[in-house]
């Protein structure tokens, strides 16, 4: 239905660069990432209110770069302040209509405020309402101009839990209904509970689009590894090495050995922390990758303590309070950080 | 309000000042007020010239002030909006008229609708005359008051969000229409406040206006021509009257001006 050809822009000091998805009839599809990376812009972008410097999109089918903002019938939903202030509710939903020059506008806003939930509300003017109603009525506007493609820039971003989940319940009634939603956000429970699919962004560029299983279970960011709580996450390069059935990933001049059946190139690594050992000697014994770093931070964890050492990457061990103890670790101490070949977890 | 631990010397030195700048203002007005006699003042309304030349103040500038905003709001939501080469230039020359001398200004105006130049010509063909004539009033008053338009639109636009504008074009609204239904109205209070000031401006000219047209005489012209002919005395109650119906306009149109 939407098919995003490479585009490329730059607005102020973001930069967006051979940005390429493509969303279905339906799709429920959510980018994912930190403030600032850019999510906005693609957004804008989509909808018309920002040129590409490069690349396509392409909706149902025709071209529509170069066309009219009004005419790509794609409706975008900012977090806050996108409704028309001096207008009142009723006003605010009828005005794609009025724009269009339709007829029966009372009962068409009617129907898209009832849709939402607001048809109490339609007399009041957007500063009276709180930040649920405000969304729901920016929605009913976006369904009362009939555009089947919503754009929802952090939509939730500043609501109270309880409306945060009424609004989400909201959001999955529409998709259903046969909306097609890109939804940019930095929340990741708010992207598992509502994508289909999900597009991570960093720095300006789409890094991982796949299914939320996919992006969850086989992290391919430092920021969903992050959210995930995956501790020990590295981007770098497998290679195989000879007469031996171990192989060798690279990342920062690291070299660190691990079993695994992964192809040679550029991959992920994940370690968990529960599988680290430190010890104030190099141990003897079957692990085949031992580091010396120095105590960075100590942090208590829900069960013994994370103990976090630089040995050129950081590595995150979880040790016993006992461990702790005997071992005397402390902040700024040299250790061994020590792991089985066998503990690294290895994807493309 | 002001809570006991607010007052501090400086505080104090700040309200002393400002209390000396507004007397500034307030004391030489009062005084006229003061100086003139119940009689003398119904005798200055009741003179048919002084009633004439208030009005003729009034609408010329009252026109000048519409006609003009026609070409300035434009311009304002431009300046607001749009970049361009040379921007920093144009918002320059809108400022013009407000550093010039206002003679200077007559001077060059009056350059531009004698009926020697294209202008007069062009306008004398639908019979109109801008010398000694209020069209040319209107033109010397629009000139050395348009800045205070151009000026206040101008950030009144700039103030609006653009992202509404983008919005209501999402909605299918053609760009049009979102300047009529949106940027115009979200204006519409710093617009009032320009064409206020505008009016205002205008209605108090002076030199432009006396250069382009001694007569039909405005007020400022009417209270000049009879200080210089009969002195102090006889000129006081009339601008008494003029400044009394230029600041209950004024205050009228702010109030209004509130509940918009």
């Amino acid at each position: 239905m939407l098919k995003v050809e490479n585009i490329s822009l730059r607005a102020g000091t973001f930069e967006l660069s051979n940005i390429s998805f493509e969303v279905s009839k339906g799709d429920y599809f959510v980018i994912l990432g930190v403030s600032g990376v850019g999510k906005s812009l693609l957004l804008e972008s989509i909808a018309g209110l920002l040129n590409t410097t490069a690349g396509k999109i392409y909706l149902r089918g025709k071209e529509i770069s170069e066309g009219k903002i009004q005419k790509r019938k794609i409706s975008i939903v900012y977090q806050d302040s996108d409704l028309f202030p001096h207008l009142t509710v009723f006003e605010n939903i009828a005005y794609p209509l009025k724009s269009k020059k339709e007829r029966g506008i009372k009962e068409k806003v009617l129907k898209a405020a009832e849709q939402v939930g607001i048809e109490d509300k339609l007399n009041r003017k957007p500063e009276t309402l709180s930040g649920g109603e405000y969304q729901r009525v920016s929605l009913a506007r976006s369904l009362a101009a009939g555009n089947d493609i919503f754009l929802l820039d952090e939509p939730l971003a500043s609501l109270d839990s309880k409306s945060k989940s009424e609004l989400r319940q909201l959001l999955r009634k529409l998709n259903r209904e046969g909306i097609t939603i890109i939804h940019v956000t930095h929340d990741y429970e708010e992207a598992i509970s509502l994508a289909n699919k999900i597009g991570v962004m960093e720095k300006g560029a789409l890094v991982h689009i796949a299914s939320p299983e996919e992006v969850f279970h086989h992290p391919k960011s430092e920021f969903v590894a992050h959210f995930i709580g995956t501790k020990n996450f590295f981007k770098g390069n497998l290679k195989s090495l000879s007469q031996s059935d171990l192989k060798e990933f690279t990342t920062k001049n690291l070299k660190i050995y691990c079993l695994t059946n992964a192809a040679d190139g550029e991959s992920y690594l994940t370690i968990l922390p529960e599988e680290i050992s430190l010890s104030n000697e190099i141990e003897k014994g079957s692990s085949r990758n031992h580091f010396n770093g120095k105590i960075i931070d100590i942090a208590p964890a829900k069960l013994g303590f994370e103990i976090f050492v630089d040995a050129g990457v950081e590595l995150i061990a979880i040790v016993s309070g006992d461990s702790k103890k005997d071992l005397q670790l402390d902040i700024g101490k040299k250790v061994w950080v020590n792991f089985k070949a066998a503990s690294c977890k290895v994807y493309k | 309000m002001y809570k006991l631990n607010n007052i501090t010397p400086l505080n104090l030195l700040f309200t002393f000042l400002g209390g000396a700048l507004l007397l500034f203002i307030v004391a030489p007005i009062a005084g006229m007020y003061l100086n003139t006699s119940g009689s003398e003042l119904t005798e200055a309304i009741k003179a048919k010239d002084v009633r004439e030349s208030i009005w003729l103040s009034l609408w010329t500038s009252m026109a000048g002030t519409l006609l003009f905003s026609f070409l300035a709001i434009p311009l304002a939501f431009i300046l607001a909006r749009k970049d361009f080469p040379l921007k920093n230039i144009v918002n320059g020359i809108i400022d013009i008229p407000i550093i010039i001398p206002h003679s200077a200004a007559g001077i060059a105006i009056l350059g531009v609708v004698t009926r020697e130049s294209w202008l007069g010509k062009f306008a004398d063909l639908f019979g109109i005359q801008f010398v000694g004539n209020p069209a040319g009033i209107i033109m010397a008053m629009a000139f050395v008051s348009i800045p205070f338009l151009i000026n206040a639109a101008r950030d009144g636009f700039a103030a609006v969000p653009e992202r509404l504008e983008k919005v209501a074009l999402t909605l299918g609204a053609s760009p049009a229409r979102v300047f009529f239904t949106i940027s115009l109205p979200l204006a519409w209070r710093s617009i009032l406040s320009g064409l206020i000031l505008m009016w205002g401006r205008g209605m108090s000219e002076f030199g432009a206006v006396i250069i382009v047209a001694y007569n039909p005489q405005t007020a400022p012209i009417l209270i000049f021509e009879r200080f210089t002919s009969f002195g102090l005395k006889y000129s006081v109650p009339a601008a008494v009257i003029f400044v009394s119906v230029c600041l209950l306009m004024f205050v009228f149109l702010r109030v209004t001006k509130k509940k918009v």
